[in-house]
């Protein structure tokens, strides 16, 4: 190469952002939201030949259109919110728990199981606690059977816990076709119908406004137990540098297996609200991949409450939303997931933009 | 009685889908790109060839051309996949997005994807079949070589299978040598080991990563594509599917990320898959039980080789991590 050849910068530049303010990010996310919902309403648009306006309307409709609609909605908020808070505390500790349908669908089982051969031998109270014990134990030891192999051995844990959903929704399938009333139907049916042993009490007439309570109580307490206890600091520490943390005397393997002990029992909660609380019986999909689109809602949360809040609100609104608009039009229920998949592409996208400037060659100035 | 002869050709068509998507999985891996929208891009690929087969297949009334009834859908295939490669890629590499989390999302949008159109294509194009079966153009898919009925039992274990088996093991070959033994492979799998160390040795790693990831998924949409058409007999129904675009995940896993050990570990999958239609007297539950043996196997796999720390059956280093240039 010749030495007096002028070298170009290269053409578009990039940089880390060392402060981000909180204006700034906030407004990008905003705007990837409504970028976002106007592609969706253009797919709508195409496939359903419906004016946008009215699409949201009816999306709007779908999701908070009649009281029993308006709980439905903050039934499966909650309840994905609840799995986005079980999966926080891992991820602070950069411990990719990707199994949380599994822990999920084994808290669900062992409520099951709690139902179906205790229903009628405890009281309706002693029944209701041994579920609840029951099921944070079973998700908890989901849990941490990866936790331990990667303290000790260092396992993948990303790969480890993604297999063992599959092993937990087998093992599910194997139940329900044990259980299956009447047989040969593929179905277990409600659980105890007749006498409602084990099913989550009603406050008034309504039957999911327990769930609220109980899930908004956990988010506060893992809000507190995160940010001012000694767990949550060793957590973190733990998260930033393995090094660090055993520089200064925490016991990484412990924390591992202890973190991952809480993520887990908290995803048997969620599996044990779902079953004793809203669907009284068990099916392979109980969990509804909610195991994996928390891990998305936790991620993209950043450890942020609202935000957390706020992202599982859009996503189950979408959903509902995208049901109603689906069967007003014969159409498939799954518009639901790729309207959703395109929101999560697009916030996703945004954090770039947040996290690093772009300059151009030009003028050296910032585009975004 | 267990027959050999029946079984091996159905754990063959049983395995080649995860064949297609562990090679694609593979050669993702391999430049440290862990893709788990390998799921979300098998359906695609399929819904993609689906929807292609059967507008070729409605404009000209069944009445098929057997060279454009696999190539339209094929091409249609490789199409959707590369374009959920691209998204994939762009995500992660160019934004630097966490490879998880784009994953899980790309697996969330294809299946709902798929789903959505396999149950609404009557629906949109207003054409009167009840269901989508393309029966034609499975034909086509699923031509065997004439010969192979004479040749017995040899002619049907290796001889019975359409074209696409044998393209699904000449890719995984391929593949196998080209990481292994050329250059191409040697500068892929450095960068799937340490990006900055291939960066300083010059390597383009986004070119290299792009490249990498866009062909995995165009691979592993042909494993989608030969589920409906060859083992499904062009027939889609939601879910069919499954889990077994996990599966091929745990299939990389199991062969540690060799594709020539694939070839044997898909149809030992699918082996596992159908085992019990092939035990005596195992009951509906118990197949369930079976079906869990895949990810029994590969969690061990996983352990051992955690244990053991022998260096060349580790996953790649970097694998999952996003590359910064200007981070140190």
């Amino acid at each position: 190469m010749k030495e007096n050849k002028v070298r170009k910068e290269p053409l578009i530049k990039l940089s880390r952002r060392e402060d981000i303010d909180r204006k700034h990010s906030w407004t990008y996310r905003a705007l990837a939201i409504v970028a976002a919902l106007i592609l969706d309403a253009i797919i709508i648009m195409v496939t359903v030949h419906m004016n946008p306006l009215d699409i949201y309307e009816t999306m709007f409709m779908g999701a908070f259109g009649t009281s029993r609609k308006v709980w439905i909605t903050l039934k499966d908020l909650s309840l994905l919110l609840l799995i986005s808070i079980a999966l926080t505390p891992a991820y602070k500790m950069k411990f990719w728990n990707l199994g949380g349908e599994g822990q999920v669908l084994m808290g669900a089982w062992a409520t099951a199981f709690c139902m179906l051969y205790l229903g009628d031998k405890l009281p309706h109270g002693v029944l209701l606690l041994v579920m609840f014990l029951a099921a944070i134990v079973v998700g908890a030891i989901w849990a941490m059977i990866p936790a331990v192999f990667k303290a000790k051995w260092g396992t993948n844990e990303t790969l480890f816990t993604l297999m063992m959903n599959y092993v937990a929704i087998q093992l599910i399938a194997y139940f329900v076709i044990k259980w299956e009333v009447p047989k040969g139907s593929g179905h277990v049916g409600i659980i105890n119908q007749s006498t409602q042993a084990g099913w989550l009490p009603y406050i008034g007439t309504n039957s999911y406004a327990l769930i609220v309570i109980l899930v908004a109580i956990v988010t506060v307490g893992m809000y507190v137990y995160l940010k001012y206890s000694k767990h949550g600091y060793e957590i973190s520490v733990v998260g930033e540098s393995q090094r660090t943390a055993t520089y200064v005397g925490i016991s990484v393997d412990k924390v591992i297996i202890r973190t991952l002990f809480l993520s887990g029992a908290i995803c048997g909660f969620a599996g044990w609200l779902m079953v004793s609380g809203s669907g009284h019986t068990i099916t392979t999909s109980i969990a509804g991949g909610m195991g994996f689109t928390g891990i998305m809602v936790s991620w993209l949360a950043q450890f942020n409450v609202i935000v957390m809040i706020l992202c599982s609100l859009l996503i189950v609104f979408m959903g509902h939303g995208a049901s109603e608009i689906a069967t007003s039009f014969g159409l498939n229920e799954a518009f639901g997931d790729i309207l959703t998949g395109i929101i999560i592409f697009f916030i996703i996208g945004v954090e770039f933009f947040i996290h690093y400037k772009v300059h151009t060659r030009k003028s050296g100035k910032e585009v975004a | 009685m267990f027959s050999l002869v029946a079984f091996i050709p159905r754990a063959i068509l049983q395995g080649m889908p995860l064949l297609f998507g562990c090679t694609g999985e593979t050669i993702s891996e391999k430049v440290g790109s862990l893709n788990l929208g390998i799921p979300g891009v098998m359906y695609v690929g399929a819904i993609c060839g689906v929807i292609g087969s059967f507008l070729y297949e409605q404009s000209c009334g069944g009445d098929v051309v057997p060279i454009v009834a696999i190539l339209i859908p094929f091409l249609a295939c490789l199409a959707g996949a590369l374009l959920m490669g691209l998204l994939f890629a762009f995500l992660t590499v160019t934004l630097r997005a966490n490879q998880n989390v784009v994953g899980l999302a790309m697996t969330t949008f294809g299946v709902g994807f798929g789903n959505f159109f396999g149950g609404s294509l009557m629906k949109l194009t207003g054409s009167a079949v009840p269901s989508i079966a393309l029966s034609a153009t499975s034909k086509c898919f699923r031509k065997a070589l004439p010969f192979a009925d004479d040749c017995g039992a040899f002619g049907k274990i290796f001889l019975s299978y359409g074209f696409m088996t044998y393209l699904a093991v000449a890719i995984a070959v391929v593949t196998a040598l080209v990481l292994t033994k050329t250059r191409i492979g040697l500068q892929l799998r450095a960068i799937g080991e340490n990006p900055a160390t291939a960066d300083a040795a010059g390597i383009d790693v986004t070119k290299y990563k792009y490249f990498a990831i866009c062909i995995g998924c165009m691979i592993a949409g042909l494993g989608g594509l030969f589920y409906v058409m060859d083992y499904a007999n062009g027939v889609w129904s939601n879910d069919a599917f499954g889990d077994r675009g996990w599966l091929a995940i745990a299939l990389v896993i199991f062969t540690l990320w060799k594709p020539n050990i694939a070839i044997f570990g898909s149809i030992l999958f699918g082996g596992l898959y159908i085992l019990n239609l092939f035990i005596p007297g195992a009951s509906m539950a118990t197949k369930e039980l079976y079906k869990m043996l895949p990810y029994l196997v590969t969690i061990i796999v996983l352990v051992i080789t955690s244990m053991r720390r022998k260096r060349e059956h580790q996953p790649p280093e970097a694998l999952g991590l996003p590359y910064f240039r200007e981070d140190r």
